[in-house]
């Protein structure tokens, strides 16, 4: 099955991300959905979407559940099946693959998956509490761990093991807020300067603010189809070409590597084997940026650099947008924000925009394929994608 | 000391759970458990051994040393923390070959370190909320 399409999107669909005052889960979908539905005028949506696979990573911020069933509601698809799927922050990325899943399992032709997250009415503290929930609550939440620190104890060790140091981490924070600030989409369209960076305020040790994602709202959306049947809707489809997703142990402190994210690898490779593609034929990726050593460890794990070198690797310039492999061209997490649910399939936008020529100010010249890395906790759950222009 | 009152399995053994490993901790004991079958050390303590699926598993007491692996100052720490922010949290890896996440209390003015031994203690139950379970923390070796 080496390098076949296993699906293809038709539509894409991405709200604006950022803090959206007034506006709560259902309504920030709807924003996400109209674009998809507006970009695909071949594609009648309550009569061919037969499933919905929404990612949220928690209703307990908006005291709302069933959050499947009431985004089938207020898309006007009902009575259409539609469930919500949870992986932490690999919420949607964990939709897509189940819709992906769906259409080779040979039930239904066409999906919509998505995600969708409301976190900026919460409090910081209210925030910080929320998001630690994926990680080890008895081991980890219990003894004060935060998700920052979480991340904080994994740069810690690669800054201790291979001499990275706190000015590669700001250079991936300057990098995706320089792409960001192209994004009409991003939450902060901003650029900053390594200075500004590096003067931030502590979060958690060597973590300081600029190296953290934001806490956004936000919600994505892709129409999927059998890839036979993808010229039907569109004269520019993306094809899916490979799917990988790991579990790791759901505590930090059981991992014999601490520099490491071996989840990512994992699906990774099984990504790869399947589409058939390497790291050097790749021509934009978009990686898991909730933390700045989250890209350098990013980087090592796809293989784009060796082991070690993630920090040399965003010095030498490579991974910007007109570098050897662009990464994070929307701005990453860092710059677009992070509305954890969402953000597995707004990475996916990205990349179709990049691969259908649509990204603006951030295309890179001639894309053809694409990969995105989605993480849910500190790599407790890991899933990659391939993405293929032509067939 | 006051009896603490175990979850035992049927044949009234103290059962692998990980509010018995709290409870351990409320007398002073960092507890692990050694599955019968395979020999594996299991930290915190499972009702089934992750390697073999065997319940057969008996509880050992832990040293309680071990070296820092990783740490970090948190300065924006959850609701319940607010008081002691900023605090050091870290990684354990115990002589026993296994690790255990915790706070790591340094004295003022005094900084963790990569590589610093440290020994295990103990604070004692939370009086409300849940779950109401003694912490074990570590500090450094030489202040003890």
């Amino acid at each position: 099955m080496s390098g076949r399409a296993l699906a293809a999107i038709i539509s894409a669909g991405l709200s604006k991300f950022g803090k959206l005052e007034g506006l709560y889960s259902r309504e920030i979908f709807l924003s996400a959905a109209k674009e998809a539905f507006d970009r695909c005028p071949n594609l009648n949506p309550k009569k061919d979407i037969k499933s919905l696979f929404i990612g949220q990573m928690s209703e307990s911020s908006e005291h709302q559940g069933h959050t499947g069933a009431l985004i089938a509601d207020w898309l006007g698809l009902n009575p259409t099946p539609s469930v919500r799927l949870e992986s932490a922050c690999a919420s949607s990325g964990a939709a897509l693959r189940a819709g992906i899943q769906a259409i080779m399992s040979g039930l239904v032709e066409t999906v919509m998956v998505g995600g969708v997250e409301k976190l900026t009415h919460l409090s910081t503290s209210d925030a910080t509490e929320y998001l630690a929930l994926s990680s080890d609550n008895f081991l980890e939440q219990w003894h004060g761990f935060t998700f920052p620190a979480l991340f904080a104890l994994i740069a810690r060790a690669h800054m201790h093991k291979y001499k990275t140091r706190e000015e590669q981490l700001a250079a991936v924070a300057v990098k995706n807020h320089k792409n960001g600030s192209k994004n009409p989409k991003a939450h902060i369209q901003k650029e900053i300067t390594i200075e500004q960076a590096l003067n931030s305020r502590i979060i958690a040790s060597p973590l300081r603010l600029f190296d953290c994602s934001l806490i956004s709202d936000g919600a994505s959306c892709l129409i999927l189809t059998r890839p036979e049947l993808a010229k039907r809707y569109t004269d520019e489809p993306v094809y899916i070409v490979g799917t990988g997703q790991a579990s790791d142990t759901i505590g930090l402190y059981e991992r014999e590597d601490l520099t490491s994210l071996n989840s990512i690898a994992l699906a990774a490779r099984e990504a790869y084997r399947m589409a058939d593609v390497g790291p050097d034929d790749l021509d934009v990726v978009e990686v898991h940026d909730c933390f700045t050593i989250a890209e350098i460890v990013s980087y090592e794990m796809l293989g784009l650099c060796g082991k070690g070198e993630g920090g040399t690797f965003i010095e030498s310039g490579q991974t910007e947008i007109d570098g050897k492999i662009p990464v994070n061209t929307s701005g990453g997490l860092k710059s677009k924000g992070h509305p954890v649910g969402a953000t597995g399939t707004a990475q996916v936008y990205e990349i179709y925009l990049q691969l259908t020529g649509q990204a603006g100010k951030r295309q890179v010249e001639g894309a053809e394929i694409g990969l995105t890395q989605n993480l849910g906790g500190h790599g407790s759950t890991s899933i990659v994608h391939i993405f293929k222009r032509n067939i | 000391m006051e009896e603490i009152a175990f979850l035992r399995d049927e044949r009234g053994e103290i059962y692998p759970t990980i509010e018995n490993f709290y409870k351990f901790c409320g007398m002073g004991k960092l507890m692990a458990v050694r599955c019968s079958r395979c020999g594996r050390l299991i930290l915190p303590p499972r009702p089934m051994c992750p390697e073999c699926y065997s319940t057969d598993l008996g509880w050992v007491q832990l040293s309680g040393r071990g070296r820092l692996e990783t740490y970090s100052e948190v300065y924006v720490p959850p609701k319940n923390f607010a008081s002691k922010s900023p605090y050091v949290i870290g990684i354990v890896r115990l002589v026993e070959g296994v690790a255990l996440p915790g706070q790591i209390v340094v004295d003022r003015g005094e900084k963790a370190e990569v590589g610093m031994e440290l020994s295990v203690d103990f604070e004692s139950a939370p009086a409300e909320g849940w779950p109401q379970w003694p912490r074990y923390f570590f500090r450094p070796v030489d202040r003890k």
